[in-house]
């Protein structure tokens, strides 16, 4: 027997490098301070004044652009009536009615939708898309918003989903076309649409605030820009996928660009465009709060407003009126996706557009029977329900009975864990962060990578906003590990059972789409504002992902390989360590990647109640109305997302190709 | 024995429908100008040095009025590119096409649009039908693009859709199809706009071996009646002899021989086509015609087709005949075929 040839040792072994790394940047840590300061602050005189920058810009594009003759603003005011008749039109018709007059002096010439015809409405699209369990689905979520009495605020938050969702799948179609047509486009619009996609909304609110005002129409602005991107990568990417053989036929039959496009390419790549239109529709209603901070009115404000108040109970209420009408667009327009159609049916007007038909006679019916019967044209109010004072009298018998257990939790983990970290984080030289984050970049995925993640970081240091961006990463990042403690077991323990997974499933399903501002509220009454309760909050949102993520993960292990080790004699916590969270850690990755960009977006919020990071500033800067601090204290979230994202990503990427699992999913 | 008859050409003198001269296809960056530089023939070496990689090289072809010419090869062979460079579906880096007489590859994008509206049809290997359109909408397609009005179109739709054996399924949806009835509305929408020529990318390739035996029937039945002049392309050989009236046979982006099933079975111009032909039953290629003897036949001997092949001749001898005429395809009898002529072919004595 010969003995195997041992791996030479090379001088390049990944420990040596990163032993070298972390001792210099030790030293640098614990000796720099007196010989190298502007190692531990980033010199003022150096600083990138970018925030003054892109206020100038701003004003400039306000006051002075111009396009020949077209001024930027006259452009804007455009944009912003094309936006604005429709909205009126949709709006009189489901909320306020057709008026006569302005504000308060206003006279109803005709009614709203009555609200049965609305309920109808939906269950008809339900029973037309997916049969009569849908149907009902439909109708009950309708139902639902009317019994709580939200109905007034959630058909003004429809108004706006109908407006926007229309403008940002046509936007996003027609730009993802044209990025699939040009490819130097889709080059210049991929880094944008990342940026688009980590950047806090509250970022660019105030630019969008003043350029088109306070507003449902620069709430709807806002809405299109969040909704938009996700539209446009789907729609480049399914036209990627269609067949060459299609693209062969429509040339073969002699199609010129224009019909190639729409009667050959479009159509065929309608089932993943209509995933993108669902995509439209969640982001639009994620943005429902958001947007009500730059005047889009509806649930969103009722949230907000209730948040305010700490009222829980009137905020829980509208938080679940938002997701009842979340589930309602979601499902139908998910079933409306895989609905196959059947044969044509023949016959007449009537017999070809059945659902149309009812449709109308409905809205006839209710409309005529509103006017004898109110209780069918508004949901009567002596019906209501509303759980707001037991919500109330909860939340005040906990703090009566619980005060102190609640107030020593919270200062063992503020002065045992929190503040400890956050001050080794503030503690540390950014040079040496900055060159750490490239040196990981450059061992997971070459020198590209550590140009970006050491060039970010840097930019952060740059721009004067390194200690505001460390509280972030170490409230974010402490937030994260929780929830990915609490979610791993979690995970392990309802990943092969499937009842316990189904159960499970339906729990976060609707925790995600519950509006983030909901987590905040009772976490507020218990906690009182301050970075323990964001940090509970942020984990209560973000171990949705290390849940799902995980048990993905562990679903997906060869159960082959989970037989062969039984066959080896393993024990269960053997099987569980040595072969399923082995071979299950890619995911667990992407699933720490998600947790992690839930984290951020929570974080953000979670300025509401008074943390001291760069949500902080990007709130401020909201309530100042000053667009150019807002906006660089977005991009520096957004920078911290994608550090993050790019080096876990290529990290998950090494543990695949190292277990031969083949390339990203 | 007899040169076979030109009865597969109608024509007295065979048109010239298709014709390729010195047709190259080099993939690379800039792969025109780098192979510009390298002269009229470069050596495949010389090529990948300058970072090319050929798919076609040098094919020189004519189709004639009329025939099923068949381009077979192995996957790789540049058989696909080959047939998309013929209707500029791929732009070819070198040579000549002319079609009608017309050379292709200086026609303008419009006059392309035009042919390929008016002349040409493809049946594609996926099929390549639209999903959300019925099969009668998918059939109609090409007219709808040449903006025929719903009426006329839909009736010239229905009329091929009768054609191919599909009435009754026009309402369906393609998913709602199996892959042989698939393939059938791909047929009847390349044949829509009545094409002279037609291309054929491997139509049966993607379908199982008795559906494909069935559907190369009701290609050649189609073929009898409508009379087009056919460039199909196919990767089996036997589908290849069953076929064609001439086969082209590619390897490495060249063609390595063109002749009839039974030049290619019995000549062999190369190692690489001997070695293909080897294993086919030379009986399934050799045509009556090529071992007819220009004698004339007892009276009240059973007929036999010119065109058929000796195996299916062997069918009628094994009636008990010794000899059968052998006619051409308006009826008349031009040999005879003795029964120890074709047990020779068969056991191998005749080459």
């Amino acid at each position: 027997m010969t003995a195997l040839p041992a791996p030479a040792p090379t001088i390049a072994s990944p420990r040596l490098i990163w032993g070298i790394a972390l001792s210099l940047a030790a030293i640098l840590w614990l000796w720099g301070q007196t010989l190298a300061p502007f190692a531990f602050e980033y010199p003022k005189a150096l600083q990138i004044p970018a925030a003054r920058w892109i206020g100038g810009a701003i004003t400039w594009l306000v006051k002075e652009a111009s396009l020949g003759p077209l001024a930027f603003s006259d452009i804007t005011r455009a944009i912003a009536a094309l936006i604005d008749l429709p909205y009126r039109a949709v709006l009189s018709l489901l909320a306020t009615g057709l008026l006569s007059g302005e504000g308060s002096s206003a006279v109803q010439l005709w009614p709203p939708l009555p609200w049965v015809a609305v309920v109808g409405l939906m269950a008809l699209i339900g029973l037309y898309a997916g049969g009569l369990p849908l149907a009902l689905t439909a109708a009950a979520c309708m139902t639902f918003i009317a019994v709580f009495g939200q109905w007034q605020s959630a058909m003004v938050t429809l108004a706006s989903i109908v407006v926007a969702v229309p403008l940002g799948v046509v936007g996003g179609l027609l730009i993802g076309i044209a990025a699939w047509r040009t490819p130097w486009l889709d080059r210049a619009l991929k880094p944008f649409l990342d940026l688009m996609q980590t950047m806090p909304v509250f970022a660019y609110l105030v630019p969008i605030l003043i350029l088109f005002g306070f507003g449902p129409t620069a709430a709807i602005v806002a809405t299109l820009i969040y909704a938009m991107p996700p539209m446009i990568r789907i729609t480049t990417l399914a036209l990627q996928r269609v067949p060459a053989e299609i693209h062969d036929l429509g040339r073969m039959v002699g199609c010129t660009p224009r019909q190639m496009t729409w009667r050959v390419l479009v159509p065929s790549a309608r089932e993943p465009l209509l995933v993108g239109v669902n995509q439209v529709i969640m982001q639009s209603l994620n943005m429902v709060i958001i947007a009500s901070m730059i005047g889009a009115g509806g649930l969103g404000f009722d949230v907000l407003n209730a948040l305010r108040r700490l009222d829980f109970g009137a905020g829980l209420e509208a938080g679940l009126a938002i997701v009842a009408l979340a589930v309602t667009l979601d499902r139908l327009s998910q079933a409306l996706a895989r609905r196959s159609r059947g044969p044509r049916p023949a016959g007449n007007a009537l017999h070809r557009h059945p659902y149309l038909a009812a449709a109308l006679a409905l809205i006839v019916a209710t409309t005529l029977m509103g006017q004898l019967i109110p209780a069918i044209q508004t949901y009567p109010e002596a019906a209501r329900l509303t759980t707001s004072p037991f919500w109330a009298a909860a939340v005040e018998w906990i703090n009566v009975n619980f005060f102190d257990t609640l107030e020593a939790i919270k200062n063992a983990i503020l002065l045992g864990l929190l503040i400890p970290v956050k001050r080794f984080l503030l503690s540390l030289p950014w040079l040496a962060v900055v060159a750490l984050l490239a040196l990981a970049g450059w061992r997971l995925g070459g020198w590209r990578l550590a140009l970006l993640t050491g060039g970010l970081s840097f930019l952060i240091a740059a721009t004067g906003q390194w200690e505001k961006a460390m509280i972030t990463v170490y409230l974010c990042g402490i937030a994260s590990l929780i929830a990915m403690a609490l979610g791993l077991p979690i995970a392990i323990a309802v990943a092969d059972r499937d009842r316990a997974w189904t159960i499970t499933r339906a729990l976060i399903d609707t925790l995600q789409t519950l509006p983030s501002f909901v987590y905040l509220m009772p976490v507020v009454m218990l906690f009182r504002v301050g970075d323990f309760t964001a940090l509970i909050a942020v984990v209560a949102y973000a171990i949705v992902a290390s849940i799902r993520y995980t048990v993905l993960g562990l679903q997906g292990v060869d159960p082959r390989l989970i037989e062969a080790g039984r066959a080896m004699g393993c024990t269960d916590w053997q099987i569980l360590t040595r072969i399923r969270l082995r071979l299950a850690l890619p995911e667990i990755l992407l699933g720490l990647n998600q947790t992690i960009m839930f984290a951020l977006a929570m974080l953000v919020i979670t300025a509401l109640v008074g943390t001291r990071d760069l949500g902080q500033d990007v709130y401020i800067a909201l309530t100042k109305a000053n667009p150019g601090n807002g906006l660089v204290a977005g991009l520096a979230i957004a920078f911290i997302a994608i550090i993050a994202d790019r080096l876990i990503h290529a990290a998950a990427e090494a543990q695949r190709r190292k277990l031969g699992l083949g390339g990203p999913a | 024995m007899l040169t076979p008859a030109p009865a597969t050409s109608p024509a007295a003198s065979p048109a010239e429908k298709l014709v390729c001269r010195n047709v190259w296809k080099v993939f690379g960056a800039r792969a025109d100008e780098a192979f510009a530089h390298l002269g009229r023939d470069p050596a495949p070496d010389a090529l990948l040095q300058a970072g090319l990689v050929p798919a076609v090289r040098a094919v020189d072809l004519s189709v004639q009025t009329g025939e099923i010419f068949v381009i077979m090869g192995l996957s790789g062979s540049g058989k696909s590119t080959l047939v998309r460079c013929l209707s500029r579906l791929i732009e070819p880096t070198a040579g000549e096409i002319l079609f009608n007489g017309q050379n292709l590859l200086a026609a303008s994008e419009a006059e392309m649009i035009d042919l390929r509206r008016h002349k040409m049809g493809m049946v594609f290997q996926h099929f390549a039908l639209l999903p959300h359109l019925t099969v009668l909408e998918n059939v109609a397609f090409p007219l709808e693009v040449q903006g025929i009005d719903r009426s006329r179109r839909e009736a010239r739709a229905r009329e091929i859709i009768t054609l191919v054996g599909l009435a009754g399924r026009e309402a369906s949806y393609p998913r709602q199809l199996s892959g042989g009835q698939q393939q059938r509305v791909g047929i009847a929408r390349s044949l829509a706009v009545e094409p002279e020529l037609w291309f054929l990318d491997e139509p049966f390739s993607a379908l199982d071996p008795l559906i494909r035996r069935e559907l190369q029937d009701e290609f050649l039945r189609l073929q009898s009646a409508l009379r087009k002049t056919i460039v199909f392309i196919t990767h089996d050989f036997d589908e290849a002899i069953r076929l064609a009236d001439r086969i082209a046979i590619m390897k490495d982006g060249r063609v390595e021989q063109i002749g009839t099933p039974e030049d290619l079975v019995l000549t062999p111009a190369t190692d690489y086509v001997r070695d293909f032909t080897r294993a086919v039953p030379k009986a399934k290629a050799v045509r009556v015609a090529s071992l007819a003897r220009p004698d004339t036949p007892p009276d009240g001997a059973p007929r036999i087709p010119a065109r058929a092949t000796v195996a299916e001749a062997g069918t009628a001898l094994l009636g008990g005949a010794d000899t059968l005429a052998v006619v051409d395809q308006a009826g008349r009898i031009i040999g005879s075929l003795r029964r120890e002529d074709v047990v020779t072919l068969i056991l191998g004595g005749a080459g």
